[in-house]
């Protein structure tokens, strides 16, 4: 057992895999020799060699495109988009190109690949560099999206990720990098399209994803200790595929229902859970269906205007307080 | 040179070949475009009448395990791969006999047996994944070429630059083909490229040679294939080919083409690559009788599987919901 860094668990778990398979190859901008502008591909370079771990020009669609073209030939690779805004200026591999082919060729394209993204806010950073995207990756049919908040996750949840024979979209966000976590030694291998009860509770399910895990349980810890709300924090891990059934099960305990998005407002991945919740666990609701999320604007760069619009603790325990008071 | 012989770097059976390629394109695509007035083709088409030449001596030069990657408008490389004519006009015709059985249509011909790893509907969107597939050949040590088909209009979207500096720097077994068909859909490539030649006067700014070819004359495309091919199985890099050629009928079906100028037709029909082939064939002494045969044997062929395509049931239902996912589903949710 070792305490990691998210930033170390993301080449610990690429390691991991390369160690395991020869077919899986790494590329993107400056992560080979540099080890990646986030520091997560460190060590890789050194470990695997120029041929398996390689720097590409500032060529997102490249990038992308030959991840494609290799992984529908045999490989296995993982290509990194420094800044998950930046799948703006590829999104037609995202949209039309991996999650089509197996489709639209009655199954003969197979294109087993992960596109890793470093995504979400915090940083200080502006309105392009700190989006949070998942959502644009949800809404297409043929992708999985995972979304890990702690080191051990992101390790399992990436062999889970590469030995998918699917493309999946693994955003790891930029303000968790240095945060750290216990890792057992050992190969690790998690399963996609599992959602983790990371506090059990009985008076209100709390939906979190990345970024917004540790402030769903700083709330929740809040709302116990000052309030004596008892919540359940539910990290949804993975978008694609999603595991409804331990959402359904909490809400039926529970009977009130909260997301923490960091996306912002429309489409959020929350809307989507939360009308399969109305749809199907309606007559187990005490009450609304309540979003905390992003407003629906750009990020704006400046630290107190960027703090005052992604969701924190303090407003999920007020909002938490407020919907249960009514 | 002495006298020309039927049999000098090309062989007198790579030339049969070359022609009945040709032919066969001819007669497959003229079917569809019937098929399409009769209301049995549906959706779009984009055909390649007057561009057989570039896709048969790409095609015949290539060895099995050669990779194509093609665009919408990828009948002709499709079928020149091999694959049967029943099974691209049973695509064209949303019959369960089709390639995919109906799911890709037109626009996405796809037979990874043949070595045709798709039809791309996205301009650029193939030549980034033609690296990939080279970079995998380059990784494994695996001898195949990867083959990129596209048109004038694609030297000027991102993806085109793009997929050429990465083939260079990491030297990808890779040929790009540029068929200039002097055409975008509808205007004339010249009014929007700052260069004359889209695609090869932009080769150097990617350290590549500039090649341009009659793309109407097969023998001259397969000498250039085979170079390219050979050069890159000897891990030389990437080439880019422009081949000159031009497209008998309009950008897609819906198109009457009455943006060309008078005479621009009549004046390419004279240098119709199968016209143009089957006299060279004729004067290199090759009976007329032996390019009879061949005609009619097409002729059936395409006759016999436009036939099975009609009497072919359309897919069933339960093929909407299958191959979104590798578990050959398409849950999304537990
Ligand atoms: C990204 C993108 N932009 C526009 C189109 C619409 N479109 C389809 S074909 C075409 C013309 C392409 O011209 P060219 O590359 O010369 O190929 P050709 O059709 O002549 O074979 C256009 C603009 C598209 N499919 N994709
Ligand atoms: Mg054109």
């Amino acid at each position: 057992m070792a305490e990691l860094t998210y930033r170390d668990a993301v080449a610990r778990g690429i390691a991991q895999e390369m160690a395991r398979d020869p077919d899986v190859v790494l590329i993107g901008e400056d992560i080979a020799k540099a080890g990646g502008v986030f520091k997560a591909t460190v060590g890789l370079y050194e470990q695997f060699g120029p041929r398996r771990v390689r720097d590409t020009p500032i060529s997102e669609q490249a990038i992308l495109g030959a991840a494609m073209g290799a992984a529908m030939t045999g490989l296995k690779p993982i290509a990194e988009i420094m800044f998950a805004d930046f799948a703006a200026v590829c999104w037609d591999y995202f949209a039309n190109e991996f999650p089509k082919s197996r489709y639209m060729t009655n199954g003969q394209v197979k294109t087993p690949l992960v596109v890793r993204l470093g995504n979400g806010g915090g940083a200080r950073f502006g309105a392009q560099h700190s989006q949070s995207v998942e959502n644009w990756c949800m809404m297409i049919p043929g992708l999985k999206v995972v979304v890990p908040s702690s080191p051990i996750d992101v390790v399992g949840l990436m062999a889970a990720a590469v030995r998918d024979p699917d493309p999946v979209i693994f955003l790891e966000h930029k303000s968790l990098y240095a945060t750290k976590g216990e890792v057992p030694d050992g190969e690790i291998v998690d399963t996609l399209g599992t959602a983790k009860i990371l506090r059990p509770g009985k008076d209100a399910t709390i939906l979190a994803l990345s970024l917004m895990v540790p402030r769903a349980l700083e709330a929740a810890d809040r709302l116990q200790a000052e309030h004596g709300i008892d919540c359940e924090v539910i990290d949804v891990r993975s978008l694609v595929p999603l595991d409804t059934q331990t959402i359904l099960a909490s809400v039926a305990r529970t009977h009130r229902v909260f997301t923490v998005e960091e996306n912002p407002r429309l489409c959020g991945w929350g809307a989507e859970l939360m009308s399969i919740i109305a749809d199907e666990a309606f007559y187990e609701l005490d009450g609304p269906l309540v979003r905390i999320t992003t407003p629906h604007i750009p990020l704006p760069a400046a630290d107190v205007l960027e703090d005052l619009v992604i969701p924190n603790a303090a407003r999920i325990v007020e909002t938490v307080l407020r919907t249960l008071s009514n | 040179m002495s006298k020309k012989t039927v049999t000098d770097d090309i062989s007198a059976e790579v030339r049969l070949e070359l022609y009945r390629t040709q032919v066969r394109l001819r007669e497959a695509e003229q079917r569809a475009f019937d098929l399409f007035l009769q209301n049995l083709v549906k959706g779009t088409s984009h055909l390649s009448l007057g561009q057989e030449a570039i896709a048969a001596g790409f095609a015949v030069a290539m060895q099995k395990g050669d990779l194509s990657f093609c665009t919408y408008r990828g009948h002709a490389h499709t079928l020149a791969r091999g694959v049967p004519v029943e099974k691209v006009l049973g695509e064209l015709m949303s019959r369960d006999n089709g390639l995919m059985r109906g799911k890709g249509g037109s626009m996405h011909l796809t037979s990874v047996e043949h070595g045709v790893m798709g039809s791309y509907a996205i301009i650029g969107a193939h030549l980034p994944i033609a690296c990939g597939a080279a970079w995998r050949a380059q990784y494994r040590g695996d001898s195949d070429v990867s083959v990129c088909f596209f048109g004038d209009g694609t030297t000027n979207i991102g993806a085109f630059h793009e997929a050429l500096n990465f083939a260079a720097i990491w030297k990808l077994p890779v040929v790009f083909v540029c068929e200039n068909n002097l055409y975008m859909e509808y205007t004339p490539i010249a009014d929007v490229t700052a260069v004359e030649h889209p695609a090869a006067d932009r080769a150097a700014a990617y350290g590549l040679e500039r090649i341009i070819i009659d793309g109407n004359d097969a023998d001259e495309v397969l000498r250039t294939a085979r170079k390219a091919y050979e050069r890159a199985r000897r891990g030389d890099g990437p080439s880019l080919i422009e081949a000159m050629t031009y497209r008998h009928s309009g950008h897609s079906r819906a198109d009457p083409a009455k943006y060309r100028p008078e005479g621009e037709l009549e004046s390419w029909k004279k240098r119709d690559p199968i016209k143009m082939y089957r006299a060279r064939l004729l004067k290199l002494g090759v009976s007329e009788a032996v390019l009879n045969t061949i005609d009619q044997e097409i002729k059936d062929e395409v006759e016999a599987a436009t036939v099975a395509c009609k009497a072919a049931p359309a897919p069933s239902a339960d093929i909407i919901f299958t191959d979104v996912y590798a578990d050959g589903g398409w849950a999304w949710r537990n």
